[in-house]
């Protein structure tokens, strides 16, 4: 709550010094705006511009950095025995945190502990004062800064637009900001991983099992890191889902671009477009509790045995998915082949399904190309439907009826619950999510190049 | 092809035959009447193959509406039975002070049991009797204390009370639970349900609509769970993810559309963005998860690391579709506003930018819509914890409504099942609501220039 008011109290004094600054133009002028370089208006953002971003920009920097400092100062003062025991450590700080929080009365804890949490209570506090008070002056100080400044002659139209500039050069640089996060993150634990497990052994391995213990009194196995059965596994799953995505989609698309009549289009573009609109979890919802138990009792009658959560039901549901994926992109695709083209296909006599199979489905097939492999991307990264549908266990089968287990799934699964960064368990996770980054990416970046490199040009 | 095909070797062939004479083909020969029937044949084939392939894709919408549709409409209503309660005073408040303190510390629970042995005096074995107090849900008490403390004067009395029932009870007035079935593999005996039967017999059991399902948190029972709690997380997470994702969004789009100089900087960042877009939305959990979690110490569970994860997400989508809304400005009007002495930045905010902005909100509409509708970056960000509790800021820790979903899809009650459908549809209309604003948007304001 701390948060929001302090935000809306930036926000009023930035609309105060909006209009001081403005108010101080006013009256510099004499009453002529002649007189002044800029519109009022643009002392007014001037002044407001150095109330408001120095303090933003304190925000930012100081919440980026309190919750380490403060736990760092926390974990200091702990002692030996706690701070020399990883696993103790974290329990510790986990109490620590539910005490500060006054959830903690029930935890059985040593009095260091207690300690501890009442003194994270207290830091937590004069923290939030220190940032309300300091972000307060730096305001107040910006404000009376800039205020000071305003003079007939400033320059405070070219001054608010240099600002405004570089505050949109760095919203830019946001997106990559978020890659370059993404590639760190992702390495960083990844590397971590690779420490203890061998590269190869995870590339190449061919058994899965990374239950091993976090705490020592737990019991399982040793673990084996080996991701060949998941990509199998994705493999399988993202291939039906294909089976089903790209006749459908295709044919949907070339229906639609080619015969509809206006009216149908009308009325069948949209209603395609709502199962894109479908989130993921209502899918994984319909596959698991529908279309698997739907298929395990026709399995059945037919004499297979179909596993309930085989990678079937997965696939076609994820295919349904991806349905609206295909065929916008092919419609875009092949609605950009030339009408002279169609024209003369038809002037030799050719009829209509004869003109899209030899000349439009041949003249978009670059683009066709590359709308399936961004669909194939989007099958790999797929999570929900495969969560709860798919099943746990790593098999290395392409049998589409029995269970298999996929990269998103066992990401999900291994960081829903119990962490420990320095378990190669938990690590694992982010391996795997480096794997389907590099995938994802080097997908996509080989579609648009084979869109680029294929592609007809008819000017 | 094949047809085609034929048709020219069959022509070449008279060519042979007949020397070099050029010999006029016979259209109305059976064999080509044959081939023009063949390829009208292929023809319609082919347009049956599109027709069927747009009618499969539609029919899996139509399964899937239906499916959840038939699934979750009676979550709706819920089950209460109607029991005589005695408000015994010596339960209640037993020196009479009629002091709220000492109503609110009352056995409820035990006037609930009570009222049911009554109900049925020849149950008296203790499982049996278990059973019974099943019949009604333990969140059936509060209502009552909440009745007795609004009303002190019932102390005392013996009224019929409707009460909420428990979840299996539920699902047997709702036709889910069939007495065909082997006792064994049902959840309710013979004895429950001969009680369900005497009380329907009564006339003591309806179906009511279910306000709580919209004013509840999360709980454990079925019957107690609600969406209320999911939907304020939603709220918060949304609000965290457009009060960031939107000024940015437009900033870089305006920057990258109108400002920016064609150098390396621009190319990366564009680069970047189509990247950004494409990359499967687990990954952007596990930067939350790392970068929110582990670097910076965040609030695990919290909507604000929900938001700030799934900004990031949604900026590529934003800013694809404000630079599309923005290039769609006209030059001329741009050239207008600078020939009148606008400076570069006065065009863009005053005449650009308002020409740009029903596209633009368009385009942030649909991109908070997916964000409302994702689940897997937020299962790594912990925001999975089972909270009953409503959040009240964005600090606190709560869940969405597509986690909600996820969550009560891995229940095994089966009166889940329903709760799931319905939170679907509640989740789904949301995302109609939104999307049917964004195309209102779109044709309200669309200009052709």
């Amino acid at each position: 709550m701390s948060l929001t008011f302090l935000l809306l109290a930036i926000a009023a004094l930035c609309a105060l010094s909006f209009y001081f600054g403005r108010q101080r133009a006013i009256a510099l002028s004499g009453g002529r705006y002649s007189n002044l370089h800029s519109l009022p208006a643009h002392y007014g953002t001037y002044t407001a511009m150095w109330c408001g971003l120095p303090a933003i920009l304190l925000l930012l920097v100081w919440h980026m950095f309190q919750g380490t400092i403060i736990q760092g100062m926390i974990i200091s003062d702990l002692p030996p025995e706690i701070l020399n025991d990883s696993g103790k450590l974290s329990l510790a700080l986990n109490s620590i945190f539910l005490l500060a929080a006054d959830n903690g009365e029930h935890l059985s804890v040593s009095p260091e502990v207690i300690d501890a949490g009442k003194r994270l209570a207290s830091l937590q506090i004069i923290a939030n004062v220190a940032l309300v008070v300091v972000m307060i002056s730096v305001a107040l100080v910006g404000l009376a800064f800039s205020y000071r400044k305003i003079s007939r002659d400033m320059r405070a139209r070219n001054n608010v637009e240099r600002i405004s500039r570089y505050v949109m050069i760095a919203c830019s640089g946001i997106a990559i900001l978020s890659t370059v996060g993404i590639v760190f993150s992702l390495l960083f634990e990844a590397l971590h991983f690779f420490t203890k497990i061998n590269p190869l052994d995870f590339l190449f391995g061919l058994e899965w099992s990374p239950q091993t213990a976090i705490r020592a009194d737990q019991v399982a196995s040793e673990g084996a890191f080996g991701a060949i059965p998941l990509f199998v596994g994705t493999l399988l799953i993202t291939l039906i889902a294909m089976c089903v995505a790209v006749p459908v989609g295709l044919f949907s698309a070339i229906y639609m671009g080619e015969y509809a009549s206006p009216k149908f289009r009308a009325f069948a573009k949209p209603a395609l477009e709502i199962l894109a609109g479908v989130p993921t979890v209502v899918y994984g919802f319909f596959a698991a509790l529908t279309v698997a138990p739907f298929l395990r009792d026709n399995g059945a009658v037919l004499g297979l045995d179909v596993s309930s959560e085989s990678a079937l039901a997965a696939g076609l549901v994820m295919g349904v998915m991806i349905i609206p994926f295909v065929s916008s992109l092919s419609d875009d695709v092949m609605s950009q082949v030339p009408q002279s083209l169609r024209d003369g296909s038809y002037g030799l006599g050719a009829t209509k399904s004869e003109t899209i199979r030899n000349v439009i489905f041949p003249a978009a097939l670059p683009g066709i190309v590359g709308a399936v492999l961004l669909a194939v991307s989007r099958a790999i990264g797929e999570t929900m439907i495969v969560v709860m549908a798919a099943g746990l266990a790593a098999n290395m089968t392409v049998n589409p009826l029995q269970a298999v287990t996929t990269v998103t799934v066992q990401i999900v699964t291994l960081l829903v619950g119990d962490q420990e960064f320095d378990s190669a368990k938990t690590l694992s996770a982010f391996a795997l999510g480096l794997a389907l980054f590099l995938i994802t990416l080097g997908l996509n970046v080989f579609a648009l190049k084979f869109v680029q490199k294929y592609r007809e040009k008819y000017d | 092809m094949t047809d085609m095909a034929s048709l020219m070797e069959d022509r070449a062939a008279a060519k042979v035959i007949s020397g070099n004479l050029r010999k006029p083909v016979d259209w109305d020969s059976p064999k080509i009447s044959r081939q023009i029937k063949k390829r009208y044949a292929a023809e319609r084939r082919f347009k049956m193959y599109g027709l069927s392939a747009i009618a499969i894709a539609l029919l899996a919408l139509a399964v899937l509406t239906y499916s959840i549709g038939s699934k979750g409409y009676t979550a709706f209503f819920q089950t209460y039975v109607q029991v005589e309660v005695f408000f015994d005073p010596a339960q209640i408040d037993p020196d009479g002070t009629g002091d709220p303190a000492v109503i609110g510390k009352a056995n409820f629970d035990g006037l609930i049991k009570e009222s049911l042995r009554k109900r049925f005096p020849e149950v008296t074995d203790r499982r049996s009797k278990r059973d019974m107090y099943d019949i009604i849900s333990g969140g059936a008490s509060y209502d009552l204390r909440e009745r007795v403390m609004e009303n002190p004067s019932l102390i005392g009395q013996t009224r019929k009370v409707w009460m909420i029932s428990g979840d299996d009870f539920d699902m047997l007035n709702k036709g889910y639970i069939s007495a065909d079935v082997d006792e064994g593999d049902r959840r309710l005996n013979d004895e429950e349900i001969s009680w369900y039967h005497a009380l329907q017999a009564d006339g003591a059991v309806e179906k009511q609509f279910h306000t709580r399902f919209f004013t509840n948190g999360d709980s454990r029972e079925p019957e107690l769970a609600g969406i209320w709690g999911a939907a304020v997380g939603s709220l918060y997470t949304l609000a965290v993810t457009l009060a960031l994702s939107f000024p940015i969004g437009v900033l870089a789009a305006v920057y990258l559309e109108e400002f920016a100089p064609r150098n390396r900087f621009t190319t990366i960042v564009e680069v970047n963005i189509n990247n950004l877009a494409a990359v499967p939305s687990i990954v952007f959990g596990l930067l939350g998860l790392e970068v929110y979690l582990n670097v910076m110490h965040l609030p695990r569970s919290a909507p604000v690391v929900g938001g700030l994860t799934l900004a990031l997400m949604t900026l590529p989508t934003i800013i694809i579709a404000a630079r599309a809304a923005i290039k769609a400005v006209p030059p001329s009007i741009r050239q207008a506003a600078l020939g009148l002495g606008a400076s570069p930045v006065q065009t863009v905010t005053h005449h650009v930018l308002p020409l740009a902005m029903p596209g633009i909100l368009t385009g942030t509409i649909i991109g908070m819509a997916q964000a409302l509708g994702e689940t897997a970056p937020l299962l790594m960000i912990g925001m999975v914890a089972f909270i009953v509790d409503i959040p009240g800021s964005a600090l606190d820790p709560a869940t969405v409504l597509p986690v909600q979903i996820y969550l009560w899809a891995d229940s095994p009650e089966r009166a889940f099942v329903e709760k799931t459908s319905a939170a679907i549809m509640v989740l789904l209309g949301f995302l109609v609501l939104m999307n049917g604003f964004a195309v209102y948007l779109r044709k309200k304001f669309e200009r052709k220039w």
